[in-house]
């Protein structure tokens, strides 16, 4: 953000700038590859932390009214 | 006898720069609670349990115990804001929120059986510690069947995210307890509002505003923003309908389950705008509007759009110049809104045009943005610090939700929750119905950093941070420093085995030697704060001689 803090907040009609810091250029190729990639490297690792049985873990999860 | 908190008087504003973000506000989270090992466990029991291991927590913290009791003299949950007050009588039980859900030895013995409270252990008067306020000036208690942390006040949208990510790090410090005890069953926690079987419950904001405001324009101004602030804030929800029975996947967790547009209620008939009048303040000077129909956020970026644009379109309504628009049907274009992924749908106005959701949000985004620019507080260098910053992502936001919704996945919180939803539907074929994706659903809120699936993909980056962790941490023992809260908080931290109690707007000593108790009101939110009390917490470490120069600073006390 350090970097946006000089600037006027901006209507719809003018850029925007990203908050998330610019990648380095890249083919696009390369980027949609790199960016499949991170997905599947994401989905193994949750593969990993979901708990086991989904059907019933999710069956069981029943709360009492609230606000 | 009592004595103010010393302080300037604050103004019916409340003392803040007025036009932008800043304002006195807080939230409330009631969290989902689930023993896997014991489905059949009373949800009552369990949080009172959770209430239970976050004292052991405080006491190892603080020799005397960093916490102390709800005091329930000031609540009033039948008071209407449209100025009447609903018979007990007719009120639903569940609307007595005045009176302390204290769950007595005879109770807990009769439904669960002696060997259970033993196990859980009372105090000396034989009843469970429901209810506590922390040395960060938050409020833990057991809320219906849930555990609820309500955050302390803050004064802008950047505090209110740290405060309420603090919450979460005390339930989480609550769960590790409960965990590491071998004759409990573990607990997890979630943060999300619905089990997607028909049950839902809150995730509330609170904020400060003047008592002048008609009430019928807070309603006006708010509705059309309200149906359509869930494009930048909802949490996300598999399934379609209170009980899930439609597959796929929708935008909000809330939505389904408004039923009319103006009440009181919170847990029936839930209206999208909620009359509840408690100021928790002075009552002729202040209003407190309690907003329900926000989703709980565990996207900062979310988070903070979701205070900060709020806030921004009360100061709207407050200068009487909130956008003049009115929605046709809002309780079902409420719930098209969060139906519609794609956020081409059209809603029909009371003029008869037709705008989506995105272009409402860009109306109140262009009055917003003008009056704090005219206002001085929008500036970057000169503002107040706050607005700037919220004109700046909310803008930024709705560029992306209208042409880089992969750009607003790691913000916006729905779309995180969907892109990684779609992901396993690509990777593995799986049609909305599949368990799989109800329990990605439903980890996604766990509120453990290895199970939680935000947390998984906030620690790759791939969700922004608004407060860094350090921060976030910092806020779990300390109060904000410019409210009223940092009064409470260190009243707790400091003094908190001379303390028979505390509310928002009180704190009760109970020192020795001294014959009756001791109540400090605290009705102005913007007085008690580091700047006018601090110096008196630096010269006294003892309850005694601190009460003493509080009173003698309070002519006639």
């Amino acid at each position: 953000m350090a970097g946006q803090e000089q600037h006027q907040p901006q209507s719809r009609d003018t850029e925007i700038d990203e908050d998330v810091p610019a990648a380095p250029p890249a083919p696009a190729d390369a980027q949609a590859s790199a960016a499949t990639q991170g997905v599947d490297d994401l989905l193994d690792e949750i593969d990993g932390v979901l708990e086991s049985n989904a059907e019933e873990f999710v069956r069981a999860f029943v709360q009492k009214g609230g606000q | 006898m009592t004595a103010a908190v010393p302080g300037r008087q604050a103004d019916a504003a409340g003392g803040l720069p007025v036009g932008g973000a800043m304002r006195v506000m807080g939230s409330e989270t009631e969290y989902g609670i689930h023993a896997p090992s014991a489905p059949g466990a009373n949800a009552t029991m369990m949080s009172a349990r959770v209430i239970q291991a976050y004292a052991q927590v405080t006491r190892q913290r603080a020799a005397g115990g960093a916490e102390t009791r709800w005091d329930y003299t000031d609540e009033e949950p039948l008071h209407d804001a449209r100025g009447w007050t609903l018979e007990r009588a007719s009120a639903d039980p569940e609307q007595l929120t005045d009176q302390p859900p204290v769950l007595d030895a005879e109770a807990i013995a009769l439904a669960y059986g002696r060997q259970e409270l033993e196990a859980d252990g009372g105090d000396e008067a034989g009843t469970l510690l429901m209810n506590m306020v922390l040395g960060n000036g938050a409020r833990l208690y057991v809320d219906h069947a849930h555990p609820e942390y309500s955050s302390p006040e803050v004064t802008n949208p950047r505090a209110a995210v740290t405060w309420d990510a603090a919450g979460d790090l005390v339930a989480l410090a609550a769960v590790r307890r409960l965990a590491a005890d071998p004759e409990l069953p573990p607990i997890n926690l979630y943060k999300n509002n619905t089990d997607n079987k028909s049950v839902s419950y809150g995730s509330h904001e609170n904020y400060l505003m003047p008592r002048s405001v008609p009430f019928g324009d807070i309603v006006r101004g708010l509705t059309p923003f309200f149906v359509t602030r869930q494009i930048i804030c909802g949490a996300g929800r598999v399934g379609l309908g209170q009980d899930s029975a439609r597959p796929g996947y929708q935008i909000s967790q809330r939505a389904d389950f408004f039923e009319t547009e103006v009440g009181l209620e919170t847990t029936i008939r839930r209206p999208i705008i909620n009359t509840r009048d408690e100021p928790h303040a002075t009552a002729d000077k202040y209003r407190r509007l309690h907003v329900i129909i926000g989703d709980a956020n565990l996207s900062q970026a979310s988070n903070f759009l979701k205070f900060g644009t709020t806030a921004m379109v009360l100061s709207l309504i407050e200068a009487g110049l909130a956008p003049r628009i009115e929605i046709h049907e809002p309780v079902a274009a409420l719930q098209a809104v969060s139906h519609d992924t794609s956020l081409t749908a059209t809603l029909r106005l009371g003029d008869g045009r037709r705008v989506t959701a995105l272009d409402l949000q860009w109306i109140y985004f262009e009055a917003a943005s003008k009056h704090a620019q005219d206002t001085g507080v929008a500036d970057a260098v000169d503002g107040d610090g706050h607005t700037h910053e919220v004109l700046e992502r909310w803008s930024a936001t709705l560029s992306e939700l209208g042409g880089d919704r992969a750009a607003a996945a790691t913000s916006v919180e729905w779309l995180a929750k969907l892109s990684l939803l779609e992901g396993y539907r690509q990777r593995d074929g799986l049609a909305w119905d599949n368990a799989r994706l109800g329990l990605v659903d439903l980890q996604w809120a766990d509120i453990r950093p290895e199970k939680g699936l935000y947390y998984r993909l906030l620690a790759r980056d791939r969700m922004q941070r608004i407060v860094d962790d350090a921060a976030i941490g910092r806020a779990v023992t300390e109060p904000p420093s410019d409210t009223r809260a940092y009064f409470r908080g260190r009243c707790v931290s400091r003094f908190g085995a001379d303390l028979a109690g505390a509310s928002w707007d009180s704190v009760i000593f109970d020192v020795p030697g001294r014959g009756r108790l001791q109540r400090v009101p605290t009705r102005e939110p913007l007085r008690g704060t580091e700047a006018l009390t601090g110096p008196l917490f630096a010269r006294h470490r003892e309850a005694g001689p601190f009460l003493a120069e509080l009173l003698g600073l309070s002519p006639g006390s």
